[in-house]
């Protein structure tokens, strides 16, 4: 009974490779992220998050 | 360097326009959800003095859902980024006519909605009912949204591209994506398509789409929202501006994948739910991340809160973010979702989502936004209190008594006796059980719309009170065409100057994340267990399922059994993906206002469907269900079951060649045979009525595994 629920994707070559790719891709984007994140510098971080209380509208 | 400022002016008209239509569409969509409320709260009130197909639940309660996503936080959504958008980039919209063509076409494309679900026109797919051809206008007005954005972006004077923008692409960029996948419908005639995906695989575009339309209609645009407006409002910026790029793409990245948790325990393979349900757990990162960012800001300037109406609708706002976006990844866990699903603590949640954060955060930027556009100050502070008030025990009272009638039925539908049997084997009986909550409910939504009334008035009163600047100066120095990089520089800062490598970048973001999850599942068509016994619908319950689509029985009834033993006891063998492959568009359901129908086939009499459409009372004395009189006295269109036959084959139903040629003829034979059988029970019906191709489909509705013999 259980072949209705499970084992879908069983015949298809290299599913299992599916979910690897998903976690190889997210660690991967992530860690990028975090490296890029921490290498910005402070001026040009407190340059950036100004930007929306410039102009005359405050 | 030259460094001659030049000058320009941000437009305001069409964020004047944005905001009338927004406070429009949003009262009228939160009216239209009082009334579908107080129609399972007061069910027989309705029925007694106020049935009319064109109010029916089934056909209004999309209306409701529809008008607050696409035309009340639409138009906001709109209202903010042409706001927000010119001033964070120091330049005008790039074009007029295409800000005005986005306003009328997106209007235009929200009195369609209004005419066509009232009527029954549907494509039978939550959040996404509209008909092709709309459908079409809509992907073209968002690409008229999103051209301007891009030129507006090209045209800028502010080198850097602040956080809020990234968020407004990734909008861009995956709505785009998500309603062109979702939206293939081939077409039967200009008020009728069907879903080119059948079944299992309709399921997970769907649910693909719907999960990510929460994701990116209803919260990317409004964290770019929050990004700029609670930074202006508490004139500070944001706390970390590496928490909000970490918070982007890991919230991008994530969200793309969490559809799946929609369809726990159902028909969907496994490997699927699973990655679902990882990604929805990690979700709560990004997710409590941004929250955090957002209220963060506010450290040390907690005091403005008190006497800032935009503050404190934001802050409750952004908290209601955080609440539901804990309560998701909860709920996507599958031993909480068994409990949760189709009952109304989904209901709950959204609302959490839906008044609170949408809600609030809109109220929050138009209490910012009128007094500057007016050159005013808000009319009431008072008003503005009120409305924060009842807005807030609004939210409160409508969802406190739903998680209470979702646990509530949860318990009542899986509990048996000490004999084994289902302690309430009647599903009426579990209904019955929380209409008094269903009331409670009605009273938290009344006190919502009392308060956002309000608040229009006092909106209303400031902009009348000032006067209206169409347009706003200011200056800025122009960029340099040729930048040369800095030796050095960061690589993402190739990305950051460049809007058109942002949005690649996104799209492929978003685009990995619903391949992998979608494409297998295009593979194994093959795959899917065909059961031999499974045969294509007649044309007469095929015309019978249209007008269960039409009438939107989805939104109370689901046909998708779980393998859990109180639902197989209740209803019978659980649902398998090889049933609905010729289910164009698949019809699971997400809510359980009333009993799962799927194998409700042969359960009754002709004459019991009959009697229970006529009034559901006569069968089921206190059931909430609308009475169908137009179903029994209204001929059916056969018009187009030619067309529909020809339609289903093209998408893969093997209706054999040369089918078209007889089939009005079965169709007599079949609805002859009900007819025979109504009169049996004293029914007596023309064999023309809509209500006999309903008997057809209700009737054999998962019977086709019934007498199986399915090997293990």
């Amino acid at each position: 009974m259980l072949k209705f629920i499970k084992g879908h994707m069983a015949s298809i070559d290299g599913i299992e490779i599916f979910p690897l790719i998903t976690l190889v891709l997210f660690t991967t984007m992530f860690a990028l992220v975090l490296v890029w994140v921490f290498s910005l510098k402070k001026a040009e971080i407190d340059e950036v998050s100004s930007i929306p209380l410039q102009g005359n509208d405050n | 360097m030259s460094m001659e400022l030049e000058k320009f002016e941000y437009d305001n008209s069409i964020v004047k326009k944005f905001i009338i239509v927004t406070a429009l569409f949003g009262l009228v969509g939160m009216l239209v959800g009082l009334i579908v409320a107080s129609q399972l709260a007061f069910a027989d009130f309705f029925n007694d003095y106020l049935l009319t197909k064109y109010i029916s639940y089934g056909r209004i309660r999309p209306l409701h859902t529809n008008a607050v996503i696409f035309a009340f936080v639409g138009n906001a959504l709109f209202a903010g980024v042409y706001y927000s958008l010119p001033r964070l980039l120091k330049t005008p919209m790039w074009s007029k006519a295409f800000s005005n063509i986005n306003f009328w076409g997106w209007q235009f494309i929200i009195v369609c909605a209004v005419v066509t679900l009232p009527l029954g026109i549907t494509t039978g797919k939550e959040y996404a009912e509209l008909e092709w051809w709309i459908d079409i206008l809509i992907a073209l007005v968002w690409v008229v949204f999103g051209v301007n954005m891009f030129m507006t972006i090209i045209k800028r004077r502010e080198r850097h591209l602040y956080v809020a923008i990234w968020f407004y692409i990734a909008t861009f960029v995956t709505v785009a994506m998500l309603h062109i996948v979702n939206s293939f419908e081939l077409p039967v005639s200009f008020m009728k398509s069907y879903s080119w995906y059948a079944g299992v695989q309709d399921a997970l575009v769907q649910w693909w789409y719907g999960h990510n339309a929460v994701a990116f209609f209803l919260t990317t645009p409004f964290l770019g929202l929050m990004y700029y407006f609670i930074p202006k409002a508490a004139n500070r910026p944001v706390f970390s501006y590496r928490l909000s790029i970490v918070h982007f793409w890991a919230l991008i990245f994530l969200y793309i994948w969490a559809g799946p948790h929609h369809l726990l325990y159902t028909a969907l393979p496994d490997w699927a739910q699973s990655l679902g349900v990882a990604f929805s757990v990690m979700l709560i990162a990004p997710s409590w991340g941004g929250m955090l960012n957002g209220l963060l800001t506010l450290r040390g300037a907690w005091d403005r809160v008190r006497d800032s109406a935009v503050l404190k609708f934001m802050v409750v706002a952004v908290t209601c973010y955080g609440m539901s976006t804990f309560e998701g990844p909860l709920l996507s866990l599958k031993s909480v979702n068994a409990i949760a699903h189709y009952t109304d603590w989904i209901v709950g949640h959204v609302h959490i989502g839906g008044l609170g954060w949408n809600g609030f955060m809109v109220f929050g930027m138009l209490y910012f936004i009128i007094p500057k556009m007016w050159d005013t100050k808000i009319f009431s502070d008072k008003l503005a209190n009120t409305h924060f008030w009842l807005g807030t025990l609004g939210i409160i009272f409508y969802a406190l008594p739903l998680y209470w009638a979702g646990f509530a039925q949860y318990f009542m539908w899986k509990e048996f006796t000490a004999e084994g049997y289902l302690a309430y084997p009647n599903f009426l009986e579990t209904v019955t059980q929380i209409t008094g909550m269903y009331q409670l409910r009605v009273l938290g939504g009344t006190l919502y719309f009392v308060g956002s009334a309000v608040g229009v008035y006092n909106l209303w009163k400031t902009a009348a009170q000032g006067t209206f600047l169409p347009a706003e100066a200011d200056e800025a120095a122009p960029l340099k065409t040729i930048y040369a990089a800095k030796k050095g520089e960061h690589w993402h800062r190739w990305i950051e100057r460049k809007p058109v490598q942002m949005l690649v970048v996104s799209l492929v973001v978003v685009a990995i994340g619903g391949l992998l999850e979608i494409a297998p599942t295009f593979l194994i068509k093959s795959n899917i267990p065909t059961i031999d016994s499974v045969k294509p619908y007649t044309p007469l319950e095929l015309e019978g399922r249209d007008i269960y689509v039409r009438e939107g029985c989805y939104t109370c009834h689901s046909q998708m059994i779980r393998p859990f033993r109180h639902e197989t006891e209740r209803y019978g063998e659980y649902s398998k993906a090889g049933e609905f492959i010729y289910d164009h568009p698949f019809q699971w359901g997400s809510k359980r206002t009333g009993p799962d129908l799927h194998r409700v086939g042969q359960k009754y009499p002709d004459s019991w469907h009959f009697k229970h459409m006529r009034d559901p009372r006569e069968m089921s004395p206190g059931s909430i269900m609308p009475a169908y009189p137009w179903i029994i006295e209204d001929d059916l269109d056969r018009s187009l079951t030619l067309k529909k036959i020809s339609a289903m084959r093209t998408m893969g139903v093997p209706y054999e060649e040369g089918y078209e040629d007889y089939v009005y003829a079965e169709m007599d034979e079949q609805a002859q045979g009900i007819v025979d059988n109504l009169a049996n029970d004293k029914v007596k019906i023309d064999k023309n009525r809509e209500i006999i191709a309903l008997i057809a489909y209700l009737q054999r509705l998962g019977t086709d595994i019934k007498n199986q013999n399915i090997e293990e």
